[in-house]
């Protein structure tokens, strides 16, 4: 095994893994302003939602992920809209309360799932794995990439041509000018609240497969997302995007060569970023 | 009415309280009154899983006798440490001063277990450890302690023998997580695989919450076998992205990385994986019938068995053994832990144990390979290892002399 192809190739599908990851967590830091500390027990409910799906009612995988987005969608509407909004203007209260639900949902999902880890098996079609030389990756992996691809794009497209994309441009950019101009930035912090919420659900599904499902899983994440976020710049997509890939590479040959220092490397260019460009490389405002 | 506190009632109040209570007099601490056992164990937090069940296999014991052990009434005290340092010293604490318990079983984890032990030592409070950290019962041992469980590296003494006698591997790479716990393991498969003539060819260390185990299994390659003993769900991830990238070396692990709880999870994957433990559900000894008829009764026939389970029902089970010894006295805890430390059972369900001088313990390890089985993973035993010590082979002596199993000794030869 090509131990430098290997790893190439997992930064790669770790990045997609990533992107499907922070994707929704930068678009609510963008809009909001701030960091969405229950965005990796968001993550984490999707997974256990749709380990239940797929194990216990036997629904297709493609059908419980998409099943568990909506159902954490509509969670976080209800976050946003009854505890969010309440402490509107007030960010430290605001991250408090993610960070306090985080811990609220992790006892729940302890109760109701217990603490012994789940496994999801791979989705069947693409358990088996593509050899190339000097290297082998799971065809599942790949999966992922092509998925966060095509969720990259829709992104995009609903940012760029829509209305309510335009709108949501324009809340990032300025809260201010576009409550003069009458866009209902409010109900757009529901809208992108819930999309993040979405986001982060069905990865939660994607990823589990691949990491298996279990208490402990929203705070191994968390980090991950926050240092996608922090140096691919909040709010840009395609700064989640290209986060996402610099983080998976980061990750892969830091953990292998210096694994002594394996999260001194992921973060180490997250405080470097801070310091000298605090809006990260395509962000479009200091977080 | 309104009720006027001012210092003159309050000091009223308070002194017919305490007239009124002298007055009663206090019922003499009897025989009769109930021993009180603690128990630290992590409730809530990632650990949460082997809390609760610890917590089945106690209660399994307890509810079979109706709370009566030894001639005496068991007064149980679950106390939730979160499975770290902090609340393990906190819960400690109260344990001691405000429930004013007689012993305490636990704690889980060894990081919680060095936060206290000295705490422990200085109240003399009979304690059974649980967590594996070497150092308490050798270079640290207190006379308070007795081990139930095993230390961290004696089931890896038995898995290095196995593999290299019977899976016939010369050659290991060892991948585990990185902290104490790992470090105490690997010289627990270094030690003896090497003096058979095998070779650690090269030791991977990954941090506790690592979600993707890629950059350490590329670099597995020249060598014949994987002693892989992680903790918690991390085998989960490990053996399957193991198998993703086409890897085929057995993987033999400790007592962490195929319990049979955390077997029920893993997938076809799996099919082949070694392990060693101090318990087996397919143990066949009449005492571990009974106590997997027991628990299912309890707790229903779905429910997670493994060895966070049958330690704790054997805790039981020596405990009853000591009051049985101290004519159900528990009141001079050296002598309490002085009768502990001399009970040899035979019956129990991982077998015969006993308890070596510095009161770790002494007992069978079982080594098994997990397969398909009805549809699910299960494990089988393939060998079993009577009377594994925490110092193996070795004289106890020699072995005390040597530093603690660290990180980088023992060394790696080149």
């Amino acid at each position: 095994m090509n131990q430098t192809l290997v790893l190439a190739v997992n930064s790669i599908t770790l990045g997609g893994l990533l992107f499907l990851l922070s994707a929704g967590f930068s678009l609510i830091f963008g809009l909001m302003r701030i960091p969405n500390l229950t965005h990796g027990s968001l993550f984490m409910l999707g997974a256990y939602l749709g380990s239940t799906f797929v194990l216990t009612y036997g629904l297709d995988f493609w059908v419980a992920a998409v099943l568990s987005a909506v159902l954490v969608a509509v969670f976080g509407g209800l976050i946003e809209r009854f505890l969010l909004r309440r402490l509107a203007g007030n960010s430290l209260a605001q991250v408090l309360v993610t960070l306090g639900l985080a811990f609220m949902i992790a006892d729940v999902c302890l109760m109701v799932w217990t603490g012994d880890p789940i496994t999801v098996p791979t989705p069947p079609g693409f358990a088996f794995a593509i050899r190339g030389p000097g290297f082998i990756v799971p065809a599942y992996r790949l999966a992922i990439i092509l998925i966060a691809v095509v969720i990259a794009a829709a992104l995009w497209l609903l940012l760029e041509r829509t209305r309510l994309g335009a709108m949501i441009r324009a809340g990032v950019d300025d809260p201010d000018m576009a409550r003069v101009v009458g866009i209902r930035v409010s109900r757009l912090f529901t809208v992108v609240f819930c999309l993040g919420a979405a986001l982060a659900g069905f990865a939660g599904v994607m990823g589990a497969p691949i990491l298996s499902v279990y208490p402990g899983l929203d705070f191994d994440m968390l980090p991950l997302a926050l240092v996608v976020v922090i140096l691919g710049g909040t709010g840009s997509l395609l700064g989640s995007l290209i986060g996402s890939f610099v983080i998976g590479f980061l990750y892969n040959y830091g953990q292998a060569r210096l694994p002594e220092l394996a999260y001194f490397v992921l973060f180490l260019p997250m405080v470097v970023m801070l310091l000298v460009r605090p809006q990260g490389l395509f962000g479009r405002h200091v977080p | 009415m309104v009720l006027r506190l001012n210092r003159r009632t309050f000091m009223a109040g308070t002194a017919a309280a305490a007239t009124g209570a002298a007055g009663f007099p206090m019922p003499s601490i009897a025989q009769n009154a109930p021993m009180k056992v603690g128990v630290l164990t992590p409730k809530t937090g990632v650990l949460a899983a082997g809390g609760i069940h610890n917590e089945e296999g106690i209660t399994t014991f307890l509810k079979e006798r109706d709370y009566k052990v030894g001639g005496r009434k068991i007064e149980l005290i679950i106390a939730d440490t979160a499975g770290n340092p902090a609340g393990a010293k906190t819960k400690a604490v109260e344990l001691v001063e405000r429930d004013k318990v007689d012993m305490i079983m636990g704690p889980f984890a060894a990081f919680e277990h060095l936060a206290i032990v000295d705490y422990l030592a200085q109240n003399k409070i009979p304690t059974f450890g649980y967590a594996g950290a070497e150092d308490v019962t050798q270079r640290k041992a207190n006379p308070f302690i007795v081990r139930t469980t095993s230390s961290a590296a004696q089931s890896y003494y038995p898995m290095a023998d196995y593999a290299f006698k019977e899976l016939k591997v010369k050659r290991a790479i060892t991948m585990m997580d990185d902290f104490a716990f790992g470090y105490e393991q690997v010289g627990g498969f270094q030690r003896p695989f090497e003096e058979l003539g095998g070779h650690v060819v090269k030791k991977l260390w990954a941090p506790l919450n690592t979600p993707d185990y890629t950059p350490y299994i590329s670099q597995i390659e020249d060598c014949d076998v994987v002693a892989a003993g992680l903790t918690g769900s991390n085998p989960l991830k490990f053996v399957k992205q193991y198998k993703d990238l086409g890897l085929s070396m057995p993987l033999a692990g400790g007592l962490t990385f195929a319990d049979d709880i955390i077997t029920r999870s893993f997938g076809d994957e799996a099919d082949g994986v070694y392990n060693a433990i101090p318990y087996s559900i397919d143990y066949d000894a009449p005492a571990n019938k009974s106590f997997l008829a027991s628990i299912r009764k309890y707790y229903g026939d779905n429910v997670p068995i493994g060895f966070y389970s049958a330690a704790y029902y054997v805790n039981g089970q020596i405990l009853e053994a000591a009051l049985q010894k101290t004519g159900g006295k528990s009141d001079d805890p050296e002598q309490f832990i002085k009768a502990v430390r001399s009970v040899e059972l035979t019956d129990t369900p991982r077998g015969a144990i006993s308890f070596d001088d510095q009161g770790n313990i002494v007992c069978n390890i079982f080594v098994r390979r997990v397969g398909k089985k009805n549809g699910k993973m299960e494990n089988t035993i393939v060998k079993v290892y009577p009377k594994v010590s925490q110092f193996w082979t070795y004289d106890p002596k020699w072995f005390l002399a040597q530093p603690v199993y660290s990180r980088d000794y023992p060394p790696l030869k080149s």
